[in-house]
């Protein structure tokens, strides 16, 4: 209990003191960098609740393509943070009040579920997590089996979102103006072809 | 469960899906040269498709035999009835694209994109899970298939900004549907703790809550805007007006069947022991469609937008033998479905062998003045089509309107059969409008261009079904459209 205990707090204090830094850090470089370590922190806290299928889409999902897309934002758009910032005083109001909002959400969803939850899933219990696997190998289970015909469909409704995308945005070469590369030509170009050597007078220049 | 069971009661699909794939790659490699050929390996996948369904559907299939992936989906007669149609539908919508591409009224952009088929069967796939759902979450993602490829399909002529248009609309409102949709059915699951339409179905006895209530009215209210319902319709007569032609005809059709069908299997599986609760609902939007839509064409000159509230007027109908709320309401229902795709199927494809000497598609009520004169077969045609839609006897398009006024008058809601009535006498004048412009006007402009066989041959089909012809058809149409409604009852 106690190494779990010490573990929890560990990575707690982690995660909220980096989320502090991902707002503080004045290099929104920096700001992605901390956002990463929050992301590696929570993974580690849903380790500790057994939820290790949670915990491995928060390091591919959030740190592999999200973050990772954050940094690509931050680094090629020219974006000024500094004036972003400068209404922080200006809105902070604003901001304590949504998060007032959400506080009471939370108590009241903690309420309604000490005043007793529904039971959800199918009613005739197929659904339910058998007791000796770990929670990859149920979701597992249900996705390839019970639901593959829900799992294959939603590939197919993500193909035709591709097939949509390039129909209405792939403009096909004009005919005559394609440059094609021909690696093999490029491979057999040897240096005595391609350049010149020359020797000009001093003050005559070069010639182009 | 048994998967080779369950993959057996969705091999149309699969052969769809597998087709869509091959179709693609070809469709990658051979440009938009190979998409003749793709479009006819299209239509060939969609009618081995529809093959594969017919034994069922001869036989009929209800019960726990139908029920595939533990309870996921339910192929029952209803849900290949409804296969049938939209299958048709589809190919239909393939028949009709080529010609319309080819010629200047698709723009700068000339022949077809290979991926308007593999969309389209995509789309197929998607609406033969929506009418088989037997779960809101099989029912949100077959919804979302077949929507994401219409927003496409819609928007297809990208350098058209008509098209652009009805794209970008479409996509807006139908995301906000599928919002209002996808909140319904999580208060849903909130209040009942399942998301199959059984538990649903369990958790909804009794009195209910104020909140499954909301959830119920959210599922309809997005439900309504995909089958283009009032107060959901505003988005249709832009969306008709702005998509390529072919794509209306496909838009007015195939996803109609699929989401009325849907609706259908909603309102009388989960909410079927609630009749209460969604009844005065659909009365309402049943009414108010049939009234809107016969007010709301009036005063129309794009024919395109005149067929969209022409649409929603029809739909209006569907909804009235929904409201009902019993099996011979149910019956009633799919057979105006079937007559009201070959009719809508029939005038699109009409409109598109309209062209001036340019071949740019005639579209208001201005170019087709004396069309009787200039292309007298295909005014007969639009005679018979416009004559059957306003429910003028003998054309089908009356025993259609017969059957719902029929289940609506013996349930005892003689009431909002008058009403029906009185708003179909105003919706007929301006069907009859488009016959007095064809038939009694000056003729102008040179109404030309060789329209292909393919376009006759639909025409004349669908002609011959609308015709008094069809009446050899309704036995065996009652029957099976009996059989698909009695297996919505089941459950009950």
């Amino acid at each position: 209990m106690l190494i779990q205990a010490i573990a929890f707090y560990f990575f707690a204090a982690i995660v909220i003191a980096s989320a502090v830094m991902v707002v503080m850090a004045r290099n929104p470089v920096h700001s992605v960098l901390w956002l990463i370590l929050a992301f590696f922190n929570a993974a580690g806290l849903m380790v500790l609740l057994g939820a290790e299928f949670i915990a491995m889409l928060l390091v591919i999902v959030y740190v592999g393509a999200v973050a990772v897309l954050f940094l690509f934002v931050v680094m090629m758009l020219d974006i000024d943070f500094a004036a972003m910032r400068a209404g922080f005083s200006r809105n902070a109001p604003l901001g304590l009040l949504i998060a007032a909002v959400l506080l009471a959400e939370l108590l009241l969803g903690f309420g309604a579920y000490n005043a007793g939850g529904l039971t959800l899933g199918t009613p005739d219990g197929t659904a339910m997590q058998a007791a000796d696997t770990s929670n990859i190998e149920a979701l597992g289970a249900l996705l390839y089996g019970r639901y593959i015909i829900l799992f294959e469909i939603a590939g197919i409704i993500l193909l035709v979102a591709m097939i949509g995308a390039i129909v209405l945005t792939f403009q096909p070469p004009k005919p005559g103006a394609r440059a094609r590369q021909d690696v093999g030509k490029q491979i057999r170009r040897r240096p005595e072809e391609a350049t010149v050597m020359k020797s000009p007078e001093v003050g005559q220049g070069i010639e182009l | 469960m048994d998967f080779a069971a369950s993959f057996a009661l969705v091999l149309p699909e699969l052969v769809l899906t597998g087709a869509g794939l091959a179709l693609l790659l070809v469709a990658a490699w051979g440009g938009d040269k190979a998409a003749r050929m793709v479009a006819i390996a299209a239509a060939a996948a969609l009618f081995a498709a529809g093959i594969l369904i017919v034994p069922g559907l001869h036989l009929g299939t209800d019960g726990p035999a139908s029920l595939a992936f533990g309870g996921l989906l339910k192929v029952d007669s209803y849900a290949l009835f409804a296969k049938a149609l939209i299958y048709l539908a589809a190919i239909a919508a393939l028949v009709i694209a080529p010609s319309f591409f080819a010629s200047p009224a698709a723009g700068t952009e000339r022949g077809m994109r290979a991926e308007y088929p593999v969309l389209i069967l995509f789309s197929s796939v998607g609406m033969g899970l929506m009418v088989s759902a037997n779960d809101f979450m099989s029912l949100y993602l077959g919804l979302e298939l077949t929507s994401l490829s219409s927003y496409v399909l819609a928007a297809i002529l990208r350098r058209d900004t008509r098209s652009g248009e009805a794209g970008l609309k479409y996509f807006v409102l139908g995301a906000l549907a599928s919002g209002i949709l996808l909140y319904g059915i999580s208060l849903l699951y909130g209040f009942t703790g399942g998301t199959a339409f059984e538990a649903v179905r369990a958790g909804l006895t009794g009195q209910m809550g104020t909140g499954a209530l909301f959830g119920v009215i959210f599922v309809l209210s997005g439900l309504a805007f995909k089958i283009s319902a009032v107060p959901f319709h505003m988005w249709t007569p832009d969306v008709y007006e702005g998509a390529p032609t072919p794509v209306t005809a496909f838009f007015a059709t195939a996803p109609k069947v699929a989401a009325v069908g849907l609706t259908a299997r909603v309102v009388f599986e989960v909410f079927g022991g609630q009749v209460g609760a969604w009844q005065q609902i659909v009365m309402f939007m049943a009414l108010a469609s049939i009234v809107f839509g016969a007010l709301g064409a009036i005063g129309q000159e794009n024919l395109k937008r005149l067929l969209a509230y022409s649409s929603i007027n029809n739909i209006g109908f569907i909804l009235l033998g929904l409201a009902v709320a019993n099996a011979d309401g149910a019956s009633a229902m799919l057979v105006y479905l079937f007559i009201y795709v070959a009719m809508s199927i029939g005038c699109f494809a009409a409109l598109l062998m309209l062209r001036d000497e340019e071949g740019n598609l005639y579209e208001t009520f201005t170019d087709i003045r004396g069309l009787s004169v200039t292309r007298p077969a295909i005014a007969w045609a639009l005679l018979i089509f416009m004559f059957s839609l306003a429910g003028i006897p003998p054309l089908l398009g009356f025993y259609a309107k017969f059957v719902i006024f029929q289940a609506t008058i013996e349930a005892g809601l003689v009431a909002f059969g008058a009403i029906a009535i009185a708003a179909s006498v105003i919706g007929a004048f301006y069907y009859i409008k488009f016959v007095k412009v064809m038939f009694f006007d000056e003729p102008v402009g040179v109404v030309t261009g060789k329209s292909e066989a393919s376009h006759w041959t639909l025409l004349f089909l669908t002609a011959a079904i609308v015709s008094p012809l069809g009446y050899l058809l309704t036995p065996s149409l009652t029957d099976l459209a009996d059989r698909a409604a009695a297996s919505l009852f089941l459950a009950v």
